[in-house]
């Protein structure tokens, strides 16, 4: 489901060096669990995002393996340091091969 | 209250831990809301009014509490993007002519519905009416994730804003339709609006913890559904959850329904778009 | 799909006649399949690792948890009384900040949700906490 998918990330604009950010992020998507079954009778095949990472120039902050149980619209909240400025890098890996990206930048001072 | 007995005990049943509207204040990014105040005169049968967001859990009120956390939000968004994307045969989109953009509509959702040239104009209507004439637009499906967007979009201009719906005047034969439809019985189980809103909020309806059903946070984000749900749609699941055959949304049924239904909700402030059960 | 109350029985009567069949509540020892697959069948410890979730959710479709191991490698959280008992794994890379991750999940009905953290040490730990889901009068 490439269409209608819409990342939101929430990460601090600015921070200081070795901070800890709080980030949020939320993107839109059904997460079809392949549990259920249309008025037919027959089994709407899975669709799902299953995997979401989110990096910081080159280096890992987390990487979630998301299965069918993961809420529609599925929504993330961590922390990360920053040692220094630079950008998070976020994606989606969605069942169908697509991939949603979304970068931001932080200021560290 | 005139109940059925099963029906009596189907509401009490467990009133052991039923629990009324909670003090919590509702607070979004360090502004307050009222949640609570005293009921319009036209509210014979309640003396205080209370949004929906007071009768819901901890967890179900943190939602609404930070706009990132609120997965409406998202849908605010597209409704943005749809606001400035070209649609139609004019080559126009909303923007084209609301140049001061969305927010040109502070205040509109607050007193809508409303009545213009004798006809009562729901958000909608209104909507769809400059789709189609203005930009020659197909008209959007009244309960779509569009349209509700673009409704959500609208209603947050008016955010905090207390509702002000005019109930006299031109509106009025449409107000008394509403109430009218408010009092009636529909369905197998013959149950009205009133006879879980009115007489029984606060009380559980099985698992549910009933509320006034006031409407001044739709569309609203429904963790059942996961999408923006339209005020409609929420009148339709209502009358069909009492075994009757439903008006259809759009129908000027639920439109004076609306409009007294909103009625009943002023001096409480907007909260589109709020999150709900 | 619109579950109807009619298939809703149709299905909790598959499921009884199920468990009857085996004797086992078929969803749990899914989970602990897949928890001994994860561990290979290693002593889980606990204290290290916690998990918060509502006590009633009001809706399963929409759970809000959080889960926090100071000192994991990764997290991965299980449902025992969903169909796939498996939710998510959280790694977290050299600049996550803490060992912990919220998120929001979907729950089938009344269960256990479970979070097992890998320590760095390689060992692992174990948390629960139940969850009520309520059916709804109209809501649900």
């Amino acid at each position: 489901m490439a269409s209608g998918v819409k990342p939101r990330v929430k990460v601090p604009k600015t921070a200081s060096a070795g901070d800890t950010v709080t980030i949020k992020t939320l993107i839109s998507h059904k997460m079809e669990s392949g549990q259920r079954k249309d008025d037919d009778g027959n089994i709407i095949p899975r669709s799902i995002i299953n995997r979401f990472t989110a990096d910081f120039n080159g280096q890992n902050v987390i990487d979630v393996t998301l299965e069918p149980a993961i809420s529609t619209n599925p929504y993330f909240q961590f922390e990360a340091i920053v040692p220094e400025s630079g950008e998070f890098q976020f994606t989606w890996y969605d069942d169908d091969g697509d991939v949603y990206e979304e970068t931001k930048k932080i200021e560290v001072s | 209250m005139n109940l059925k007995p099963w029906m009596a005990a189907a509401f009490v049943g467990m009133a052991g831990v039923a629990i009324a509207q909670d003090d919590s204040t509702l607070s979004i990014d360090g502004e307050d809301f009222v949640t609570e105040t005293a009921a319009p005169a036209h509210v014979e049968n309640l003396s205080t009014i209370y949004s929906g967001w007071r009768f819901r859990t901890p967890e179900t009120q943190a939602l609404q509490e930070d706009d990132f956390d609120n997965p409406a939000m998202i849908f605010v968004d597209q409704g943005m993007d749809l606001f400035n994307a070209v649609d139609g045969a004019e080559g126009k989109s909303c923007a084209s002519c609301h140049k001061g953009g969305p927010e040109e509509f502070v205040g509109l959702h607050a007193t809508m519905p409303k009545v213009v040239d004798g006809k009562l104009i729901v958000m909608e209507d209104l909507i769809n009416t400059h789709r189609v004439e203005v930009m020659g637009a197909e008209p959007w499906k009244w309960s779509g994730a569009d349209m509700q967007a673009m409704v959500a979009l609208i209603g947050l201009q008016s955010r905090g804003m207390p509702m002000e719906v005019a109930i006299d005047g031109e509106a009025a034969p449409f107000w008394e339709k509403g109430k009218e439809i408010y009092y009636t019985r529909y369905g197998q189980l013959e149950l009205s609006c009133s006879n879980c809103h009115e007489d029984n909020y606060g009380n559980m309806i099985r698992a549910d913890h009933l509320s006034q059903g006031m409407i001044n946070g739709f569309p609203t984000y429904r963790l059942k559904q996961a999408k923006l749900i339209s005020r409609h749609n929420r009148f339709r699941g209502c009358i069909r959850d009492t075994r009757a055959e439903t008006f259809a949304e759009g129908s000027d049924e639920f439109k004076a329904l609306e409009l007294y239904v909103a009625s009943r909700a002023n001096g409480l402030d907007v909260e589109t778009p709020a999150v709900r059960q | 799909m619109e579950l109807t109350r009619r298939k809703l029985l149709a299905l909790g009567s598959g499921a009884m006649a199920l468990s009857s069949l085996t004797g086992l509540p078929a969803f749990a020892s899914m989970m602990d399949d897949a928890i001994a697959k994860l561990t290979g069948g290693a002593d889980l410890g606990e204290g290290a690792v916690t998990i918060t979730a509502p006590e009633i959710a009001e809706n399963g479709n929409t759970v809000p948890i959080e889960v926090s191991a100071p000192g994991a490698v990764a997290i991965t959280v299980y449902a025992d009384g969903n169909p796939v008992p498996n939710v998510a794994t959280f790694k977290f890379g050299p600049l996550a900040a803490s060992r912990s991750a919220s998120t929001r999940i979907r729950l089938a009905t009344t269960q256990n949700v479970v979070a097992i953290a890998q320590m760095e040490d390689g060992s692992f730990q174990k948390a629960s906490a139940n969850v009520k889901v309520t059916i709804g009068g109209c809501g649900g």
